[in-house]
């Protein structure tokens, strides 16, 4: 064991002796070469920088050409200028400069190096003409040499160019880039660019067919776009082919726009389900129909603009946090206004439940006029933390981190409303009121308690909705009206008294009504969705998911 | 039959309101025709209109208290009759345009030339004469409150569920009026009337005889009402109001009585609007607005639901409200209508007239019981 262990411990050693002593020696030679390299690149390139500077412009386009195929990036910020138009030769030597002027005469500057070189007087520079063709030219030539580039994002860019207008010309050197390529996605890009070049130029169409099962893969709209522009110039035996991929294409696509309105599908019913969540708690234990619901909605809107209003002014390093602050402070408000409503005004007005609809459409005229008469009628301008903005591609999908973060923040919600009702003795309070009030009172529950708690309760639920919403809807004074007939829709048609019947609810309603508007628009979808409710309340006329027993016949 | 029906609808009260509407018809045009705008007993042509549109509203308040005060149908939907009585009266004025348009053209209205349209939609045929307007602005709204009612009251839909469907109906017609396609003018609306029956819409006289015919068409509607409400169906009616399950166990047909009631109702609020749109001169989707219905409920629980005569009074008071306090102090609108509903609500629950009859009843008792309180004491 021991021996082996040291005879183990012996190899490395003598392995890197002889490795450090290799590495030195090909280091030192690597130094030599490149050296003498780099002076032969260096004479190389001034001399092809200054054939830019003679002949006709087809001459010019030929240096350019030399030039690319050194695919030395120092001659990027050369072709550059000569397609501005800012690169001389002096008359004198023929040598091309770039200038700068200085007074009556110009300051000459290698263009290679950067380095001022002389003064000389305008009159002793000539401007290098470029037409259309050479300009044409220095952009293929600057697409292929910055594949070149040390920056990968350089690369990319680059690979990217080229994938979006391929031509036959630049596939050598897509090549040479990829064979030193080491980044995966720049080779990913490269590889479809020089398929996609590849199908420009005269290749075999063995290599075709190869190329052509390349960009098939990549499979999105570009893809399409590359190979509809390529099933017009290839030749008769390679056109089936194309067909077929871009028949497999157009099949994936379908397939991730019916994913991406699944998503947007989800993203609605993540709204719907956080608006209309507190109004099932309510309805379903206190049987009556919050209609000052979306104005707390509003409220808590409010909430998170002046807490963010509060933060720019006083601790603006504190902005990533508004929302995190903003939370808490108006699910209490909310709470609160709700806990005064309920004692105030619905308590005198149990057992009567349309009644009670009207005192809180009245409460709700005067919460948005009140928050009318404060922050004015204009849209108040909530932000967005940066955790909150963007987007990113996950597939064929675009997913915005906003509607992600919201979908987590309903569902967390709806989780623990659901852990609350499950498990503490609040929620199986509420839950004995709901099934059947008298019964529940004859055992020692106060039911008034229970209303007074469950109310504040659905209207702290719906002051933390409206910070999410504030992220992704104008704060106005009629944010609520938008959401409530929404939300009454939802609570009807998932049932009452039923958590699950909410959550089913907010999503089908939401996913049928993103899948409806391809095909109907916004405004008709949401017209069959209500005739579709209406409908649906005919044969079930207590919701999806409706309380069984004796108690809801009350 | 009918005279029986109608005579047995005129007690005092009712008889008293329907005078005071056919007087309240033929006195309003003298005041404002015959004497001179100097007189302090003028009545400007503005304030004629905006009584008429008073009146009209107290014909949807009325329409709403016949199904929500007698049958106990909380129906969020009223609007969206009133309007498309509205729009089919809107529809025969707009035709009545002609080539008088701003686009000049006598086959289509302005919107449907703009909208670069060739011919007119089938549901336009018709509207030219005034007699299938005046047929559709009661069987529109009747067909869709009988095909509403028939689905709705036939699977016992009921209490908030049915309010929220109506408002559901409501909500959806507005989205349905508000689009270009439909043909109707979009979020516009139909307006710029010229002419109605050949007189022109705006001239003093017209106005004064619409406002007679507001008058008279009101107070014929609350004999209707009267009428239903006496009768033995009135009475199964308040039965289902108070005891629906009760009454279906006694043998009777609750979604047919149900039915026929909505179905009346919607009539009536049709022609309301039929009536409000020559006074105001434009009708647009924003009358199908949900908030518009609950608003009507809130005139009705004013005036006090349960009786005839106080949705006219609720909606006459709370609009005249609105017309001053708007003029006033606009922001505080909202606050008092909002206001209004809760004291309504908690403190007012049979609303003014309701309230008052209460009061008259217990004084009535107290007179009574203090007249027939020696005796007792003895």
């Amino acid at each position: 064991m021991q021996a082996g262990v040291r005879g183990f411990q012996c190899t490395p050693a003598s392995f890197k002796l002889v490795t450090s002593m290799t590495i030195r020696t090909a280091i030192l030679t690597l130094c030599l070469l490149l050296q003498a390299a780099f002076a032969q690149a260096q004479t190389d390139l001034r001399s092809s920088v200054d054939a830019l500077g003679q002949g006709k412009f087809a001459d010019v386009e030929a240096a350019i050409t030399v030039l690319a195929k050194t695919g030395d990036p120092k001659a990027v910020p050369v072709l550059e200028a000569l397609a501005a138009g800012d690169l001389y030769t002096r008359k004198s030597d023929a040598r091309v400069f770039m200038t700068r002027a200085a007074g009556d005469d110009v300051i000459l500057i290698d263009p290679i190096t950067g380095v001022e070189d002389a003064t000389a007087p305008k009159a002793s520079v000539q401007k290098i003409r470029v037409n259309n063709t050479v300009r044409r030219a220095v952009r293929t030539a600057l697409g292929g040499l910055t594949l070149l580039s040390p920056e990968r994002q350089t690369r990319l860019a680059a690979a990217q160019s080229v994938l979006m207008a391929p031509s036959g010309e630049v596939l050598d050197l897509v090549e040479t880039a990829l064979a030193t390529e080491k980044d995966a996605d720049v080779r990913r890009v490269m590889e479809e660019a020089r398929a996609a070049s590849l199908l420009k130029s005269d290749r075999s169409t063995d290599e075709k067919k190869q190329a052509i099962e390349t960009i098939r893969q990549r499979g999105d709209r570009d893809a399409l776009g590359i190979l509809s522009s390529a099933l017009g110039s290839v030749d008769e035996t390679l056109r089936p082919d194309v067909e077929r991929a871009i028949a497999g294409i157009e099949e994936r696509q379908a397939l991730w726009n019916a994913g991406q309105n699944v998503w947007y599908g989800i993203s609605l019913g993540s709204v719907l389900l956080l608006a209309a969540i507190g109004l099932a708690v309510t309805f379903g234990v206190m049987g009556i129909i919050n209609m000052a619901h979306g104005e707390m909605v509003m409220l808590g809107a409010y909430t998170t603009f002046v807490v963010q209003d509060v933060i720019r002014t006083r601790y603006p390093d504190m902005f990533e946090w508004s929302l995190a602050i903003a939370l808490p402070l108006a699910f209490l408000f909310t709470a609160f206004i709700g806990l005064v409503i309920e004692r105030g005004v619905i308590r005198f007005l149990y057992g009567r439940p349309l009644e009670t609809l009207l005192a809180t459409w009245g409460l709700s005229l005067i919460l948005q006029q009140a928050v009318r008469s404060l922050f004015g009628p204009t849209n108040r301008e909530v932000g967005n933390p940066t955790w909150m903005s963007g987007a990113f591609e996950l597939g064929g999908l675009t997913i915005t981190w906003n509607r992600l973060w919201i979908v987590v923040f309903s569902l967390s919600v709806f989780l623990a409303l659901l852990a609350v009702l499950k498990r503490s003795s609040f929620g199986l309070q509420m839950r004995a009121v709901t099934q059947n009030r008298r019964m529940a009172s004859s055992m020692g529950i106060r039911t008034p308690y229970v209303d007074a708690a469950t109310f504040a309760l659905g209207s702290g639920i719906a002051g933390m909705a409206g910070v999410a919403l504030s992220q992704i809807d104008n704060v106005s004074p009629n944010l609520g009206q938008s959401y409530i007939i929404d939300s009454f829709m939802v609570v009807v048609f998932g049932g009452v008294g039923n958590l699950w019947g909410t959550l089913v609810g907010a999503f089908s309603l939401g996913i049928l009504n993103k899948f409806l508007e391809p095909y109907a628009g916004a405004v008709l979808g949401k017209i069959f969705v209500l005739v579709l409710i209406i409908l649906f309340i005919q044969k079930r006329p207590r919701g999806l998911f409706a309380l069984k027993g004796r108690a809801v016949d009350a | 039959m009918i005279t029986a029906f109608l005579l047995r609808a005129l007690d005092r009260n009712i008889l008293i309101a329907i005078a005071a509407l056919l007087i309240v018809a033929a006195l309003v045009p003298v005041l404002n025709l015959l004497v001179p705008p100097t007189s302090p007993f003028h009545i400007p042509t503005y304030i004629v209109s905006l009584m008429g549109k008073y009146l009209t509203y107290a014909m949807l308040a009325l329409a709403l208290d016949l199904v929500w005060g007698f049958c106990g149908i909380l129906s969020l939907g009223h609007a969206a009759f009133f309007a498309l009585g509205g729009y089919a009266m809107g529809m025969y004025l707009a035709r009545q345009i002609g080539a008088r348009g701003t686009y000049g053209n006598a086959l289509l209205p302005d919107f449907m030339v703009f909208l670069n349209w060739k011919e007119l939609p089938w549901y336009w045929t018709g509207f030219d004469h005034f007699w299938f307007a005046a047929l559709m602005v009661l069987a529109v709204p009747g067909l869709l409150a009988f095909v509403f009612g028939w689905f709705a009251f036939r699977s016992r839909v009921t209490g908030v569920y049915l309010s929220i469907i109506t408002q559901a109906m409501t909500y959806a017609l507005l989205l349905a009026f508000f689009r270009n396609e439909m043909g109707f003018g979009g979020n516009n609306g139909l307006t710029d009337f010229k002419d109605i029956l050949g007189f022109n819409i705006q001239a003093g006289g017209t106005r004064n005889a619409l406002f007679a015919a507001t008058a008279v068409a009101l107070a014929f509607s609350l004999l209707v009402a009267s009428g239903i409400v006496r009768s033995k169906f009135g009475k199964v009616l308040v039965g289902v109001r108070d005891a629906e399950s009760r009454t279906r166990f006694l043998g009777y047909r609750v979604e047919n009585i149900k039915l026929f009631t909505f179905t009346v109702s919607a009539m009536m609020a049709g022609v309301a609007g039929a009536l409000y749109v020559p006074q105001v001169g434009i009708i647009n989707p924003g009358e199908f607005a949900p908030a518009n219905s609950i608003e009507v409920v809130i005139w009705t629980a004013v005036g006090g639901r349960g009786t005839l005569i106080g949705p006219i009074i609720g909606a006459v008071l709370v609009n005249f409200g609105k017309s001053v306090f708007t003029a006033a102090f606009p922001e505080f609108w909202l606050f008092a209508l909002g206001g209004l509903f809760v004291a309504v609500t908690l403190f007012l629950p049979k609303g003014i007239v309701g309230t008052w009859r209460q009061m008259r009843a217990r004084r009535r008792e107290t007179a009574r019981m203090t007249a027939a309180s020696p005796q007792a004491a003895e």
